[in-house]
């Protein structure tokens, strides 16, 4: 009789998957942070239009989004369907960009990299140069000059 | 006194990882991770009193674009298509020098953004092919492969000035 009894299956020890929601889980964790939803949801219908000699815009960080086009549908009966500026989640006026534009620098933690700052303009292609004009002239008063203009790739048409 | 041992259940925990899965693949899908490209522009300075700088007509171009989106192009009617084609004879060959050359772009306040932008990009086109000529005979590579401080250089020589006139106050002297 020995004294060490032999178990009686051999075989490949199964390997337990307990930790596999844990593993799944971390990565779904880092999705979820990096995960940008749209920073803001867009109220007014914007149809870039193309250009071929465009560049992408580098540090995501350092850009500002200004919006222009109509109203969607929802806000035409308050607001009709004239062209509007939209900063951050709200319509606005022309005047209220030098404001938006100090609240956007401070978000940006380096002095250093605000000068690098560009303002995107997601500007709807029907849109009269009146209202993007008045937007360029409040850049220019407040000395925020680097601007791009969002524009579809031609050759991805 | 005897203690009954309670019998806990086991939670399977196998279909855990089967609802993070799902949840992963649903995050994965729907990071939309877009990238933003546009025509960059670097907006002239602002100045509170207009003063006009008085240029040689030759070195400018001028491009007028009215309410209905017709071009005017040195008092001509033009077509966009032309724009390119004219931004580079202004660079290499009207001009006392690429680097006086100046574009001089006007629009309406009734212009449409598209056709400003569409205007804005042959101007830029003219350019980009001269900088891309340029850099293939200096350095014998396309400009977009160019390093920073070689497209500087590049740029040097040809800088690209877009002088934007406000749209309410018309002062070209042709």
């Amino acid at each position: 009789m020995s004294k060490f009894k032999k178990k009686g299956k051999k075989g490949a020890p199964a390997i337990t998957t307990a930790s596999l929601p844990d593993i799944v889980f971390m990565l779904l964790f880092f999705f979820m942070v990096v995960t940008k939803m749209r920073d803001s949801e867009i109220m007014v219908k914007i149809q870039v239009p193309n250009a071929s000699e465009i560049q992408k815009l580098e540090k995501k960080s350092l850009v500002t989004h200004i919006y222009i086009g109509s109203p969607v549908d929802k806000y035409v009966p308050q607001l009709g369907s004239a062209p509007r500026i939209q900063l951050n989640d709200q319509f606005a006026e022309a005047t209220q960009i030098p404001l938006f534009i100090a609240n956007e620098k401070t978000k940006v933690v380096r002095a250093k990299d605000r000068d690098k700052m560009t303002c995107a303009m997601r500007v709807d292609k029907g849109v009269k140069m009146g209202i993007v004009t008045d937007v360029k002239t409040e850049l220019r008063k407040i000395d925020f000059r680097k601007v791009s203009y969002l524009a579809t790739d031609l050759g991805d048409q | 006194m005897k203690t009954k041992k309670r019998v806990v259940p086991v939670v399977s925990a196998g279909s855990l990882a089967d609802v993070a899965f799902l949840l992963l693949i649903f995050f994965l899908v729907a990071t939309t991770i877009q990238t933003d490209s546009g025509l960059n522009v670097l907006l002239p300075a602002w100045t509170e009193d207009n003063t006009t700088q008085d240029v040689e007509n030759r070195n400018v171009l001028s491009i007028i674009i009215n309410s209905e989106n017709e071009l005017l192009v040195e008092g001509k009617q033009a077509q966009l298509s032309d724009l390119q084609a004219r931004t580079e004879q202004l660079i290499l060959k009207e001009a006392e020098s690429p680097k006086l050359a100046i574009v001089s772009l006007q629009n309406d306040n009734g212009t449409s953004y598209e056709t400003y932008l569409a205007v804005y990009n042959e101007i830029k086109a003219g350019y980009n092919h001269i900088w891309d000529n340029e850099s293939l005979r200096r350095f014998g590579q396309h400009y977009d492969d160019l390093d920073k401080r070689s497209q500087i250089d590049v740029r040097k020589n040809y800088p690209l000035v877009i002088s934007e006139v406000e749209p309410s106050s018309i002062a070209i002297s042709q």
